[in-house]
């Protein structure tokens, strides 16, 4: 059998694991099991991964395992991953359990609310492991419809206009992506051979100029609309401010970066001439997202919507890069992707533990939180930090390499689209560090606050879980980037060509 | 032929049945129940393939297994009117209830095993006029006997329609026979007005936009278990006998047809999609959400080869089981406590929980979303119309699933997040309403991962 099966079982089971226990405590005990063995899978798998590597085993995917499904239609489970899909099932795995700690506290239908989010995590795992466009889109459709039961159900604020709001335009997203795939598949065989979803067959042929011109919007902007592009990012700051803590961690942290990778290892990658003529269009999309994102945050009020609205900017450079097709700035895509994942994951994990606290999320209700709990305001400066970029943590590297990368090119336009994007950077430092001004340092506002109590144990490991793996990254980039390098390398010759 | 036969013994045993047993209506249901099963189970057996009266009926392995399909429906609705049938007021109409049904589902069969578009008449004739009863079935209720009239008054319009195009292609072609149909082509003005008429006669049947007036009133009033009849098998039946004419008498020369298919489905899917939006009553709510069903399957008429009508077929099978899970959850509702209305199920998940989730993963496959069945049933069906090139029918038809979608979404949010300081009790659910929707569970679940099936349906249609 296939071992990044395990990676769908494992979540499997824990369901099953789930629906069968009674009370709570053991709800979370299950759910706490089965991702930990999801992360511990997770880390033999990269092992295996590097000793094939190693190995001198150059394949483009590994651990290919291929079954027909659909034989009249040619639709095959096709499982595999490359650097890139190991480097963002690590991401998943990581987040997910950290999601699982941060939600300790879920009384409210606990049982259907890990269930829920365990099938967002597994749709997300399936996703990044299919090599076959129908399996993709089965599971990104997976991955998006728990979003609305676990915004609706668990909530806060304007919960339910959110979650409708979020959940149809994500599927209106998949509708556009529905037509791009159904036109990547008849064209697949323009010699005549046998159509087909398989990806790295299609990646083989070159579809007809006519075809790519017509369907690289629709493949495009349908992921796009998962990944924030502008105009169409406008559910994620109302879904995520409504989102409970795990589903804001996991979809800011992961399921936004299904819209990335979807965009580059789908419509890019395979519509590459389309990609090219038509670049221009969503190059200035992106960079109005990237600096509309951070402008957005400057305005907030209330954490979540700034951190929304600052993934809006961070998920908008990672299209942004990816769309500049070169080797350095794709590679720092994809450290963005990982890297924001971590770190946004990180401040909604944060938020979610303030607001448990404070039961206010409005940064001027709020003040000298460094004095009553430190430990969580610790971590809220380093993620803070990352987000702008400093040194030594995840996202310096990210953003260093997608800005030299886009500045290889040499032609006007695109040094003006990435000096406007470069500018996010010094808004992204304005928010970050005026909330860190107001939030944590100042006089104590409110004498409620002293009585707070810091971080609690599950709390710790959620924190703590994440902030390693940002500071392994920002540390040690090196592993990260040979990873994926290797792939993209590839990838990116075949789009030259 | 053995179908028919059988049925008709069954019509037989209701006449005597009901002039015997005046007290104990429970060991008809029984009977009729096991009896009709075993009818169902008998369809799947292989069989010949048969002509009779001079090619006028045609038994095939295609018809036959769309009559199966028709069969598991309408075992799964009289399993679900078992409660139904079991309140005071309409023990008296069991023996009538059954009568005709039976009967209109032999019209059913004759309709899809029709070599002659007189034999198809006669099938459809049949399998109406009995139809307009049950509508009226709550003969107490004002809007039941409304129900019966405007089904009375639309389809005598539709027979109408119908017949006119009959007699037209008669005048074109000479011939009312299928075999000799086929070998014929003619591209005159008159038997484009031909085809058209025909299409537009069981467009009535199907609620296509924009002969799908009477739906909601009919849904509305009739009984839940006869509403439930006609979403699915009566449609269905309908669906059949077009798509047989269609691709078996009319495949040679497709223009016109598709063309019509093209159109009608985008009314259908856009109009049923905005009446839905605003529905509070769920069966009406259902009416509509059933046309702009249809519309999707009007989708593979678009693609005039194997693909179009394998995908339909296909279609209706998964979208028969989900709608018939809704209707299960909601007859099941409606029997206890006559509450019908969205509002009513608001906290419906805290009371009820299993009942909720079947009405979930229901929803879900009506919608389209995966892993349920009724993702695979659209995708193909989109794959169709694509492989033909209609990107832009497929785009029209993608935007109104996700518009679909947010109707869907709201009996999920009434059912799952809505408060209600009353809730609907804690329902309990006879054995055989148990067993209706285990069947309807387990293929929503498991038909779209099956791909057997689906392999099956090829090989029958190709």
């Amino acid at each position: 059998m296939n071992p990044l099966l395990i990676l769908l079982i494992i979540p499997l089971l824990t369901i099953v694991g789930i629906a069968l226990v009674k009370d709570v405590t053991k709800v979370r005990l299950v759910s706490a099991i089965g991702m930990s063995a999801q992360l511990v899978f997770a880390f033999i798998l990269l092992y295996f991964f590097y000793q094939q590597r190693h190995a001198g085993n150059t394949d483009d995917m590994l651990f290919v395992s291929t079954t027909m499904w659909y034989e009249s239609f040619n639709i095959q489970l096709k499982f595999g991953i490359d650097g890139i899909s190991m480097a963002v099932i690590m991401l998943t795995a990581i987040v997910t359990f950290a999601g699982i700690f941060a939600s300790w506290q879920v009384d409210h239908l606990p049982k259907e609310f890990f269930i829920s989010l365990i099938i967002l995590a597994g749709g997300v795992f399936g996703f990044f492991i299919s090599l076959d466009l129908f399996t993709m889109f089965l599971f990104y459709e997976m991955a998006v419809i728990p979003m609305y039961l676990l915004i609706g159900l668990w909530g806060s604020g304007p919960k339910e206009y959110s979650a409708m709001k979020l959940t149809l335009m994500l599927m209106g997203g998949s509708a556009l992506l529905l037509v791009g795939l159904l036109g990547i598949y008849f064209n697949s065989a323009p010699d005549g051979g046998r159509l087909t979803y398989d990806l790295t067959e299609i990646a083989k042929v070159t579809i007809p100029l006519d075809a790519q011109l017509f369907f690289f919007p629709f493949t495009f902007v349908g992921f796009g609309v998962l990944g924030a592009l502008f105009p169409f990012h406008t559910w994620s700051p109302d879904g995520h401010a409504s989102a409970p803590t795990a589903v804001s961690m996991l979809h800011a942290g992961v399921l936004m970066k299904l819209g990335g990778y979807g965009a580059f290892r789908v419509a890019i990658y395979l519509l590459p001439e389309a990609a090219h003529e038509l670049a221009w269009i969503f190059i200035i999309l992106t960079s109005i997202s990237v600096v509309y994102g951070a402008f957005g945050a400057i305005w907030q009020k209330d954490l979540k919507y700034i951190n929304a609205y600052s993934s809006v900017s961070h998920c908008g450079l990672v299209l942004f890069a990816l769309l500049m097709m070169n080797e350095t700035a794709t590679t720092g895509a994809i450290l963005q992707m990982i890297s924001h994942g971590l770190m946004t994951a990180l401040f909604f994990a944060l938020i979610g533990m303030i607001y448990g606290r404070t039961h206010t999320r409005m940064i001027n209700e709020m003040g000298g939180l460094m004095k009553v709990i430190p430990f969580l305001s610790v971590i809220y400066v380093i993620a803070g930090l990352a987000s702008l970029g400093l040194p030594g943590l995840s996202g310096f590297v990210a953003e260093m390499t997608i800005f030299v990368g886009s500045f290889q090119h040499t032609d006007m336009f695109h040094r003006v689209a990435t000096i406007v994007a470069i500018s996010s950077i010094v808004i992204t430092a304005v928010y970050i560090l005026r909330v860190v001004g107001t939030l944590l340092l100042g006089p104590i506002t409110n004498s409620h606050y002293l009585e707070l109590k810091d971080a609690q144990w599950f709390e710790k490991i959620s924190g703590v879980t994440l902030v390693i793996a940002i500071a392994i990254i920002g540390l040690t980039p090196f592993w990260l980037s040979d990873l994926i390098r290797e792939p993209l390398a590839k990838m990116i010759q075949t789009l030259t060509n | 032929m053995r179908l028919e036969v059988l049925l008709t013994f069954m019509v037989l045993y209701q006449l005597i049945a009901d002039l015997s047993e005046k007290e104990n209506k429970r060991l008809v249901i029984n009977f009729t129940i096991i009896f009709f099963a075993i009818i169902t189970i008998i369809g799947f057996f292989p069989s010949e393939n048969t002509t009779l009266f001079g090619s006028m009926y045609i038994n095939d392995e295609l018809r036959m297994f769309l009559k199966n399909i028709l069969n598991v429906s309408t075992l799964i609705v009289l399993l679900q009117s078992t409660g139904w049938l079991d309140k005071p007021e309409n023990q008296s109409k069991t023996g009538a209830f059954y009568l005709l049904i039976f009967s209109t589902l032999i019209g059913m069969y004759f309709m899809i095993s029709a070599g002659d578009f007189l034999m198809l008449y006669l099938g459809l004739e049949l399998a109406t006029l009995p139809l307009t009863i049950l509508a009226a079935f709550d003969k107490n209720l004002r809007r039941s006997a409304e129900a019966g009239i405007k089904l009375l008054m639309s389809s005598a319009v539709s027979s109408a329609v119908l017949l006119f195009g009959l007699s037209l292609m008669y005048g074109v072609y000479g011939t009312l026979h299928f075999s000799e149909m086929a070998l014929l082509t003619d591209a005159s003005t008159l038997s484009i007005m031909a085809l058209i008429f025909f299409i537009a006669g069981l467009g009535f049947k199907l609620s296509l936009v924009p002969f799908h007036l009477w739906t909601a009133d009919v849904y509305e009033g009739s009984p839940m278990p006869v509403t439930s009849y006609f979403s699915v098998v009566s449609k269905g039946a309908a669906l059949f006998t077009l798509a047989l004419v269609l691709y078996r008498v009319f495949g040679p020369q497709p223009k016109v047809w598709t063309m019509t298919a093209y159109f009608l489905s985008i009314t259908t899917m856009v109009v049923g999609n905005l009446f839905a939006l605003r529905q509070k009553n769920l069966k009406r709510f259902l009416a509509f959400s059933s046309i702009t069903q249809a519309g999707f399957m009007m989708l593979g008429f678009v693609n005039n080869e194997a693909l179009g009508l394998n995908t339909i077929v296909y279609f209706m099978l998964i979208y028969s089981l989900s709608n018939l899970a809704v209707f299960g959850v909601l007859s099941i509702v409606s029997n206890n406590t006559g509450k019908e209305t969205m509002d009513d199920f608001n906290g419906f998940y805290s009371t009820n929980p299993r009942l909720s989730l079947i009405m979930l993963l229901a929803l879900f496959s009506l919608a389209g979303i995966p892993p349920v069945a009724g993702f695979f049933g659209k995708f193909f069906l989109f794959t169709a119309a694509a492989s033909k090139g209609m990107y832009i029918l497929v785009l029209i038809a993608v935007l109104n699933a996700t518009v679909s979608l947010y109707y869907y979404l709201l009996v999920v949010k009434a059912m799952f997040i809505n408060k209600n300081e009353t809730p609907i009790p804690n329902l309990a659910s006879t054995g055989y309403e148990k067993l209706a929707l285990s069947i309807c569970f387990a293929g929503i679940v498991a038909i779209g991962f099956v791909s057997a099936i689906y392999d099956y349906v090829l090989t029958l249609v190709g």
